[in-house]
This record gives C-alpha cells, sequence and structure tokens, in this order.
C-alpha cells in the first residue's frame, strides 16, 4: 500500500502578518483543502509541529485542531526544531502505512515575531549543548559558519561561490509571491554586505518569519477517491547526528544529510541523478553547498564548483531551490519542511507556474533540524 | 562538599551535574577529561557516563591542553548576554590525546593570524565575579 501527498498549503512568510498562530494554521489548511474531495470531518488524526521554546501557546496541538475543526480526532505534536513538519510528515506516513489512519493532516507553524530579536536569539543560542558550547556564546549563524571555513579549507570553496547561492535564490525569489523576500541580489551586493559570523554575511543567512504550511497525506485507497493528482511518497529516510560540535567527525558535511539521503535513496529504489527537481536546506549558503555534496548531486568538495557552473538552476543537472529557499522565503522553522514539501508537489503536478521544471516526475526534500543535529529526506513521485 | 557548575563560561544555564569537579580543576589550572576505566574511552568535555558499556565508573585524566585549530568564525553579532564581547571568535580545536574543544579564541590572536591548523593551547581563564572558563591561546613552546 503507497502512501500520497493529496493536498498542499502554505501562508505567505512574513512578519507583522496580522494574524494569530490558529489563524495561519488555518490559512495553509485552507490552501491545502482547496480542489480536493475531502472534508475536515473526513481526517482521522492530525499532526501539529513547531519549536515550543518561540511559542506562548503551550501544547499548540489542542488549539490548532480546535481552530481547523479536527476534534474529537486525535491531535499530536512533533518537534525537531527547523525540520519538525518533515518529522511530522515521517510520523504520518508511519500512521498511514500502519493503518491506524487513512488520512492524516500535518500542520507547521512559527510565529517568531511575537517574541523580541534579542529573545529569539538567546533561544537560538541554547540550541547548542547548553553545558559546553552555549557558554561561550554560541548562535545559529556561528554553527554553520564554522561548518563554512572547515569546508573552505578542505575543499577550497570560497566567498564568491557562496555568494552565488544567494544570487540563484534572489533570481528565484520574485516569482514567488509568498517570499518574504522577493529581491534579486547581485554577486556584488551580497560580497559587500556586513559579515555577521565569518565568513557567512548578512545575504548568506535566512532571516526568522512567521508563517504555516499544511501537507494533507492518505493511503493509496483514499487518495484515489481524494484527487486525480496523488503525489506518492516513495522514500522517507531519517537520522540524527551529535548535539555537541566536539563529538561531530565530518566539520565539512552534514553526516545526517548522507545517512537520511543513503535511506531515502534505497528505499526509493532510485539514485541521486535520477531526482528531477530539489528542495533543500538552505538556512545558510553554505548549508545549500554541503547539501549538494551530501545529496549526492555531486561529489563531496564539488559544491561549490556545481554552484559556480550555474547547475543547479532551471536548465542544469539538478534545478534546487527553484522557489527561493529559505534563504529568500524566510525560515518559519515549524513552517519550513511543509512548505519544501508544497514546492516540490506542486512541481510534480505541474502546478509550479514561472519556475516549472518540465516533466519532473522525480522530487527531494531536505529539511535539517539544528545544526545537522535532525536530518530529513523525503523522495516524492507524481 | 557540593560543587556548582554555574561558575562556567561567560554565562552557564545549569548548576548541577556529575562533572561538576571539573570547574575545581580548572580553577586549580588543569583541564581535566574522563576515562572509562572499563572501555578506556577518553571523553572530553568530560562525561559521567559511558555509553559503550554503560559503565559510570570513570577516572578524572589531565589533558596537556596542546592542539591545532580545526576551524572557527569570528561573530559581529552576538546572543543576548554576550553583547558587549563583540567581536569574539569561536573555534574548534582537536586535542593532541585526539578529542575536539570548542571555545574561544583568546582575543590575543588578531584575526589575520588565524590560520586553520595552527598550534594552540587550551588554557583556563578566570573571568570577573568569580566565574571561570578556558579559551584557545597561542601554543609557546
Amino acid at each position: 500500500m503507497r502512501v500520497a501527498i493529496v493536498g498542499v498549503g502554505q501562508t505567505p512568510f512574513s512578519r507583522g502578518c496580522g494574524m494569530s498562530i490558529r489563524e495561519l494554521c488555518f490559512e495553509a489548511f485552507r490552501e491545502a483543502m482547496e480542489d480536493i474531495n475531502l472534508t475536515p470531518k473526513e481526517i482521522d488524526a492530525s499532526i501539529i509541529c513547531s519549536a515550543p521554546e518561540y511559542d506562548k501557546q503551550r501544547s499548540p496541538s489542542g488549539l490548532i485542531s480546535e481552530y481547523l475543526g479536527l476534534t474529537p480526532k486525535p491531535t499530536f505534536y512533533a518537534e525537531s526544531i527547523c525540520s519538525s513538519s518533515t518529522t511530522g510528515v515521517k510520523v504520518a506516513y508511519s500512521f498511514i502505512k500502519s493503518g491506524l489512519h487513512d488520512v492524516v493532516a500535518v500542520i507547521g507553524f512559527q510565529k517568531m515575531s511575537e517574541l523580541s530579536s534579542a529573545e529569539v536569539q538567546e533561544r537560538m543560542g541554547r540550541g547548542a549543548d547548553i553545558q559546553w558550547e552555549t557558554p561561550f556564546g554560541s548562535m545559529m549563524p556561528a554553527g554553520y559558519a564554522l561548518y563554512a571555513h572547515a569546508h573552505m579549507q578542505k575543499y577550497g570553496t570560497t566567498e564568491e561561490q557562496l555568494a552565488k547561492v544567494r544570487v540563484k535564490s534572489g533570481k528565484y525569489s520574485v516569482l514567488n509571491p509568498l517570499a518574504m523576500f522577493q529581491r534579486v541580489l547581485t554577486l556584488e551586493e551580497c560580497l559587500a554586505a556586513r559579515v555577521i559570523a565569518s565568513p557567512l554575511k548578512l545575504y548568506d543567512c535566512c532571516a526568522n518569519a512567521d508563517g504555516a504550511s499544511c501537507v494533507i497525506m492518505a493511503s493509496e485507497e483514499k487518495a484515489e477517491k481524494i484527487t486525480d493528482t496523488p503525489v506518492w511518497v516513495a522514500g522517507i529516510g531519517s537520522a540524527s547526528d551529535t548535539l555537541s560540535t566536539t563529538n561531530r567527525t565530518n566539520l565539512a558535511g552534514l553526516t545526517c544529510t548522507i545517512e537520511a539521503a543513503k535511506q531515502a535513496y534505497k528505499m526509493a529504489q532510485i539514485e541521486p541523478k535520477d531526482v528531477d527537481v530539489a528542495e533543500v536546506h538552505d538556512c545558510f549558503t553554505i548549508a545549500e553547498i554541503m547539501a549538494y555534496e551530501n545529496l549526492g548531486f555531486c561529489e563531496p568538495g564539488e559544491g561549490g564548483k556545481l554552484i559556480e557552473e550555474s547547475q543547479t538552476y532551471i536548465g542544469g543537472k539538478i534545478p534546487v531551490n527553484v522557489d527561493g529557499g529559505l534563504l529568500s522565503k524566510g525560515h518559519p522553522i515549524g513552517a519550513t519542511g511543509g512548505s519544501q514539501i508544497r514546492t516540490i508537489v506542486l512541481q510534480l503536478q505541474g502546478r509550479a507556474g514561472k519556475t516549472q521544471v518540465n516533466g519532473a516526475e522525480i522530487g527531494l526534500v531536505h529539511n535539517v533540524g539544528g545544526i545537522g543535529v535532525y536530518g530529513n529526506v523525503i523522495i516524492l513521485k507524481r | 562538599m557540593f560543587v556548582s557548575f554555574n561558575v562556567f563560561g561567560k554565562i552557564s544555564y545549569i548548576s548541577e551535574t556529575k562533572v561538576a569537579d571539573f570547574v575545581k580543576y580548572l580553577e586549580a589550572g588543569k583541564i581535566m577529561a574522563t576515562r572509562c576505566k572499563r572501555c578506556g574511552k577518553l571523553y572530553f568535555p568530560p562525561r559521567a557516563d559511558c555509553p559503550n558499556d554503560l559503565s559510570e565508573d570513570m577516572a578524572w585524566e589531565e589533558l596537556s591542553g596542546k592542539c591545532k585549530l580545526l576551524t572557527y568564525t569570528t561573530l559581529n553579532f552576538a546572543p543576548t548576554g554576550f553583547e558587549d564581547d563583540v567581536p569574539y571568535t569561536l573555534a574548534v580545536a582537536q586535542l593532541e590525546e585526539d578529542v575536539k574543544v570548542y571555545t574561544r579564541l583568546s582575543k590575543e590572536i588578531k584575526e589575520d593570524e588565524i590560520k586553520i591548523g595552527m598550534d594552540l593551547k587550551l588554557t583556563p581563564v578566570c573571568l570577573p565575579n568569580g566565574r571561570i572558563t578556558y579559551e584557545l591561546k597561542k601554543f609557546e613552546t
């Protein structure tokens, strides 16, 4: 029995959206339910995903389930920081595959603007090992910056190559009406931006945002009644790495990505070269370059060259993040993975508009939690 | 006597840990790791429990502090509570005992002197208000 994605939705990612978390989730849910033959009462379970340290609402599942009209069906909460909603998708897959539930809604959200920037930074610092790393002043950009310098040292990757990832992101951002930053950036602008955590500069970093996403999944039997264009989950892999930097064996790539990808490719019985379009977790430009390598789109150390040769643009060897990615869309932690899935589902359904990759049959979603702590790779087929 | 861990680093987030004696050793100028008495594995940062054999039979062992820089980043923007230190450099170094450390690079080392692979010395450092930490200083032979 196969498991399908039958509906996808996403709010604009922004700050100052004028909506509370329940309303954000409703908007994503409404889009996912559009044009499919399904009512809220036919949803058997929901999985709500966010990073709870940014939430004011304690235990948001009950609130979201109520507002979406999903009570008295069971609702659950899934969390793996930035990869929470793909973790939710994995749980939903297991529910359906086991026969426990036939139709499951996965709703991811984050409302970061309810906290001050200082409060957000303080919480992000505590994403590192609070006993041995946070006491020195760690934060998210610093974690990826350590990887960036190690990658540059090991493979000769350059700051220009990092900037080229953001230039690509900017090019596609103006074609995505849901992106927070819809702006074309030149290589010079990226390179001249102020340094946040060397070598990462302002435009090498994604920004916090508010938003929600929704993915509705169903068993094969139900899926065929709900929609004419189901997208099938062909492979799904997950892995973890040490939270502490000191216990990592590789500082020039993410082991959790390599491991999760291996599982997903094996399950889908495909190879990296079979992927037609991919969404990778580009929270920082270096993260996208490492993803190219760790997902097998190129050899280790060749990621810089891949963007240099524009191979990850539409028309290249493997189009990546043609919705602008996290770098331009913004990164509402719990909503991000669902947004990546939405982009790939629209691509496989031929509904991606101006960024459509012609004839896309197989798509890949790569979503990472923390600084390479949690990795999810999902392969979708039409 | 109960030793509180909450004097470690610029800001501590925990007070109780089974390896709180680490702070006592640090105050005495020693950087200590733990070694599992059963399997012999060396842990730094120190652990109280060995996941290989589920043992808590560990011995403290002093490290030389001699290490090489693996990677670094200089921050111009800091999380809450660390703003006064900006700019500061975070680094990961490989100790000669084949364990790693994550900490600050001494401000004595200028940014243009930083080179991945350079020799460093992990050194205890006293901070104001009775706090204590360690940082990576230049290695002097």
